[in-house]
């Protein structure tokens, strides 16, 4: 069955490749949406069609010493082993192209590096494995991961189709929104191991590094979404925290702005929602898929010698361990992070309630909103 | 037949560059802060502390925009904040912006701060007198602690740069590091 | 021609004479089969990766699997595959090259081997541990490699002892091709694999004990408390990137200068003419080697360096490709109004200068800074190092294999399957890795076990050309086997342009060779 799948996929990839190659297939590098990005474009056109010429002419030769100087056609081999004049011209064109090549280089790495008369700035810090961006003029903190739909395809032998989800392993559940035409200052550092945030239409990507912080900046031209993914190997879930741009105008951003630190502040006074345990559970098991699950997996086993497992575990069923659990997501330990400035009181109320009641935990733990905030404070 | 003591000597010779550039290895850690404080390389490094004296030429004209920034690092259960998100400052002034640090925790915890700049060519031009940075700072159980830092902008700062970035990051101190 | 040999050939039997041999052709023997053992272990952990990334999803493997397997299979291949067989070769051959009876350390010699597979099986039994093997990447960069498990002290002693190895299999070969050449042997005479070894085992002990320092401070950050690479204790994490680039761009080169060592063997040999410039080429190899200790950043321009450091390195990166040019242009100039033949190892050398100019290209490209932001970490700079890695120095190695194995084993290899073997490696490494060129540029991230669905072809085409390319290798093994066993016997000069001293020993080559030193003739001497 499977095998027949794959047939097909080969003869329809062999027999649409003609067609498909302008549409589908990115063979190139984006030109992106800011100025910078399509001059890195440009020059890195330009230095392929400089390497496409050598390439020739070298290639070429070779080829032509390959039919013609041949013993089969009974050619008597020359004697020569060395010309001065030849080796001194093939140092020199070499060089030539070089400084051709180092010229726009130069002048474009001296336009990346000015990060003069930026207008907004914003913060990306890398988490093993999602993004926390900081709009550090507006006092707003948000946090990005991977999109559920990706999230549940993406398990091991999940049996979920990737084909069904366009943006697969490209989305996540909270954007970011930036101005067009506003030069943004990105700057980026680490919570953890080194990160790189890199997307694409901006045209660079930049390490985020534990106690350290890059800049960078763009100006994006176009109203669109783009998207990009970490680019420095951080650990096991490299590859599922991508990065999702959304660039509007000056005053839709604004008005984004003012709206998510309204939700930002209403996070923050949920000690007094009070919720049935269905919905603890409910609530629970999305907040486990968005954050916990990474590590901890689907049936709370976790990965042998890496992430404990939950599933019988004494922090997630040992009533004497209920505020140890309650202070482990909010504060986080060696590898844990802490969640307490991530999620809100019910969120951790939820996720612990079902933590302690999922994968035959059951404690029949009840944990609400209000249990939460006050150990915050003990 | 080569003489074995010239084989000998050969080798010892080549064992000894080998050495050599062992030590050269750990030689890099010193030689590369040299390197840093010198081209302004990763921003933290070239921050050192100095002595306050009041440059006598003030560019009257000249602002810098100066933003504050904090992170907390990994499992350290700590919060922390600007009071003041950015600060317009003259080049050549002292200035003293607050950070707020608190620790959210129910135990006593140490941590380490280590101060960042950027853009990093501006790291070589920012001057601070007072730092909380590089030491243990131990903030008792829900201990809320303000931290002072005191600094100048070089009259030097090359033009272009107009706002700078001076980004904490709080790490849980090292045990047995104190 | 067996004047110049001994008549009393008798070589020790059994185990012992694997085990304590002190002979450089057993050793060399030892080391080449050990690197085809290892260059089929990291195959198979490159069939798991290109398994998994045969479809989008994830069908086989977890991540933390395959970071481990990404890691292992670079290591192994490094240290275990393309390394040890370059220093193979170099024990068989430079003291038949040279005129000289063994090599100067022998007993160093075995040890230098015999450290090799304690060092591997070190590494490879962290593939059975709690917590799984070193999952961080080759590179090891903290702080990611401390979160490594139970398997941390080992990946890091594995180093240093596939570090010592090489460290002493190097002091050897210069100990060797400075004491011990025949009288007329000078220098600028020597076979061009020497002098490529000769520079090589340079760079390996000017940078390999610097890699060992710098796993030596990994070690006492995670277990001793010291904060060489750690920001809390005011340490600095891209300074471990700095001291192991120091260290990995000469490794590169460590890599790649054997390689062409072998190219300006094998041409001059199937194109019936002298090698095109011997002296440029000796100095473009040595400002190789020299340029290798300044560019070291390249590799790591998206870390934030001032723009001063990024333009110096991106102007020494550029000017490496001009050593290079010249390389590439007196391979061309030697073949230029030669009489060609192309038996396998010229089929392989052929390949090796056009397919490892390619990577060359795709290196130029990601020497320039401002357009390396995109390409840096992407399955561009993956396409880059496996053509020059895979296509480049593998290619050369098996051309070397070709070219040597009938005086080796004193017969003929099958020439027919010789050269199937050559087409098969040939396309189906360029279906393997030239769509990793588009892969790079559309925007895949390297490292990463699963991708959105428009990454799909190419790395469906990627996998069935990997897939391709590892079953040919075990036609390889085959007619290595069937050489070894017998076939037409192989004349005491195997190739008719076939330069240099190896070629006037009996084929195959005696367990003792030149125990007095050769008297040397013009024709001798002839590269």
């Amino acid at each position: 069955m499977k095998l027949k799948a794959l047939f097909n996929k080969l003869v329809s990839l062999f027999v649409l490749f003609p067609l498909a190659a302008q549409a589908e297939w990115g063979l190139n590098l984006r030109q992106g949406a800011t100025e910078i990005s399509q001059k890195v474009y440009d020059l890195h056109m330009f230095t392929l069609w400089i390497m496409v010429a050598i390439g020739i002419v070298v290639f070429g030769l070779i080829f032509w010493s390959i039919f013609y100087h041949r013993k089969s056609r009974g050619v008597k081999p020359a004697k020569f082993s060395h010309s001065t004049t030849v080796e001194i011209i093939w140092t020199a064109i070499p060089i030539i192209i070089i400084i051709a090549l180092a010229v726009p280089a130069t002048k474009l790495l001296i336009a990346m590096h000015d990060t003069s008369g930026s207008q907004v700035t914003l913060k990306a810090t890398g988490h093993q494995w999602k993004w926390q961006y900081d709009y550090l003029d507006e006092g707003l903190t948000l946090f990005s991961n991977l999109d559920e739909k990706s999230q549940e395809i993406r398990q091991l032998k999940s049996g979920l189709n990737p084909q069904d989800h366009e943006n697969y392993l490209l989305d996540v559940d909270q954007p970011i929104v930036l101005p067009i035409n506003t030069k943004v200052r990105i700057l980026t550092t680490s919570n953890d191991v080194n990160h790189a945030w890199w997307v694409p239409d901006l045209g660079w990507k930049r390490d985020a590094i534990p106690g350290f912080t890059n800049d960078n900046w763009a100006i994006i031209e176009k109203e669109g979404t783009y998207r990009g993914q970490c680019a420095e190997l951080c650990g096991k879930d490299h590859g599922f925290m991508p990065i999702v741009v959304k660039a509007v105008p000056m005053d839709e951003y604004k008005i984004w702005v003012a709206e998510m630190k309204a939700a930002q502040d209403a996070k923050k006074n949920t000690a007094n929602i009070v919720l049935t345990k269905e919905e603890l559970m409910t609530q629970g098991e999305a907040v486990y898929k968005k954050v916990c699950l990474a590590c901890h997996q689907a049936n709370g086993q976790g990965v042998q010698g890496v992430f404990p497992a939950l599933a019988g575990s004494a922090v997630a069923i040992d009533p004497a361990n209920r505020l140890g659990h309650i202070h482990r997501i909010i504060y986080g330990k060696n590898l844990m992070p802490a969640f307490g400035e991530q999620l809100s009181d019910v969120e951790i109320a939820a996720v612990t309630t079902y933590e302690r009641n999922a994968w035959g935990n059951n404690t029949g733990d009840e944990v609400q909103a209000k249990e939460v905030s006050e150990a915050r404070n003990k | 037949m080569a003489a074995k003591t010239d084989i000998k000597k050969t080798s010892l010779v080549l064992a000894a560059i080998t050495v050599l550039m062992f030590g050269f290895g750990y030689a890099l850690v010193p030689l590369y802060n040299v390197f840093c404080e010198i081209t302004g390389l990763n921003g933290n490094k070239a921050i050192s502390v100095v002595s306050e004296t009041e440059s006598s030429e003030i560019a009257q004209d000249r602002w810098v925009d100066v933003q504050f920034d904090s992170n907390v690092n990994g499992d350290l259960p700590w919060r922390m904040k600007a009071k003041q998100i950015n600060m317009k400052v003259q080049p050549g002034k002292f200035y003293e912006a607050t950070f707020t640090v608190e620790n959210m925790k129910n135990n006593d915890v140490v941590g380490q701060a280590i101060p960042s700049v950027s853009p990093s060519q501006a790291s070589l031009y920012f001057k601070k007198s007072e730092c909380f940075c590089f030491v243990n700072q131990l903030l008792k159980a829900k201990e809320t602690k303000d931290m002072v830092v005191r600094f100048e902008v070089d009259k030097d700062l090359p033009e272009a740069v107009e706002v700078i970035t001076l980004s904490y990051t709080f790490f849980r101190a090292k045990a047995g590091n104190s | 021609m067996s004047t110049l040999a001994h008549e009393h050939d008798h070589a020790p039997s059994g185990l012992k004479r694997w085990l304590c041999s002190t002979n450089h052709k057993d050793i060399g023997t030892l080391y080449l089969i050990f690197a085809l053992t290892m260059f089929f272990v990291g195959g198979a952990m490159a069939m798991v990766i290109r398994a998994e990334l045969f479809e989008p999803g994830l069908q086989y493997v977890d991540p933390q699997f395959y970071n481990s397997m990404v890691t292992v299979h670079a290591l192994v291949m490094i240290f275990g595959a393309v390394m040890p067989a370059g220093v193979g070769l170099a024990n068989w051959m430079i003291p038949l090259m040279i005129g000289a009876p063994d090599m100067a350390l022998p007993r160093m010699n075995n040890m230098s081997f015999w450290i090799l597979p304690f060092g591997f099986a070190l590494l490879l039994s962290t593939l059975f541990m709690d917590g799984g093997a070193p999952a961080g990447g080759w590179t090891m960069y903290p702080p990611l490699v401390l979160q490594t498990g139970d398997a941390f002290p080992f990946l890091i002693f594995a180093v240093h002892f596939l570090g010592i190895s090489s460290i002493m299999g190097a002091i050897n070969i210069i100990a060797t091709v400075f004491n011990m050449r025949a009288p007329g042997m000078t220098l600028m005479k020597m076979p061009l694999f020497v002098w490529t070894w000769v520079i090589t085992s340079f760079l390996l002990i000017a940078s390999l004990p610097v890699l060992a320092g710098a796993v030596t401070m990994l070690l006492t950050d995670k277990y001793f408390g010291t904060s060489f690479f750690d920001a809390a204790g005011g340490g600095d994490p891209v300074m471990f990137q700095h001291i192991f680039w120091f260290f990995g761009h000469p490794e590169v080169y460590i890599l790649a200068l054997p390689a062409f060592g072998i190219i300006s063997q094998v041409i001059p040999a199937f194109a019936r003419k002298p090698l095109f410039g011997y002296a440029s080429m000796v100095y473009a190899t040595a400002s190789i080697a020299l340029l290798s200790f300044v560019v070291w950043a390249h590799h790591m321009f998206t870390v934030g360096m001032p723009l001063k450091g990024e333009l110096f390195f991106m102007y020494a990166t550029m000017l490496i490709a001009v050593p290079t040019g010249v390389k590439v242009f007196n391979w061309m100039a030697t073949m230029w109004r030669g009489a060609m033949t192309f038996e396998t190892p010229m089929l392989f050398a052929i390949a090796f200068v056009i397919l490892f100019t390619i990577g060359g290209f795709s290196g130029v490209m990601l020497g320039m800074t401002p357009v390396d932001f995109q390409y840096h970490d992407t399955y561009f700079v993956v396409a880059h190092f496996h053509y020059v890695l895979l296509t480049g120095a593998v290619f050369a190695l098996m051309s070397a294999v070709y070219y040597w194995l009938p005086k080796w084993t004193g017969y003929m290899y099958d020439e027919k399957l010789g050269k199937i073997h050559f087409w098969l490696s040939a396309i189906s490494s360029n279906v393997l890795f030239f769509p990793q060129h588009f892969l790079g540029l559309a925007g895949m991230p390297r490292r990463i076990p699963d991708y959105n669905i428009q990454f799909a072809d190419f790395n469906m085409i990627s996998s069935i050309g990997g897939f391709a390319y590892g079953l040919s290798q075990l036609l390889f093994v085959y007619i290595v086997i069937k050489c070894a066993l017998g076939g037409k016997k192989a004349k005491d000069r195997v190739w008719e342009g076939a330069k240099g001293l190896e070629w006037y020993v009996p084929s195959p080559a005696p367990h003792h060779t030149f125990e007095t030193p050769p008297k040397l003739t013009k024709e001798m001497l002839e590269h």
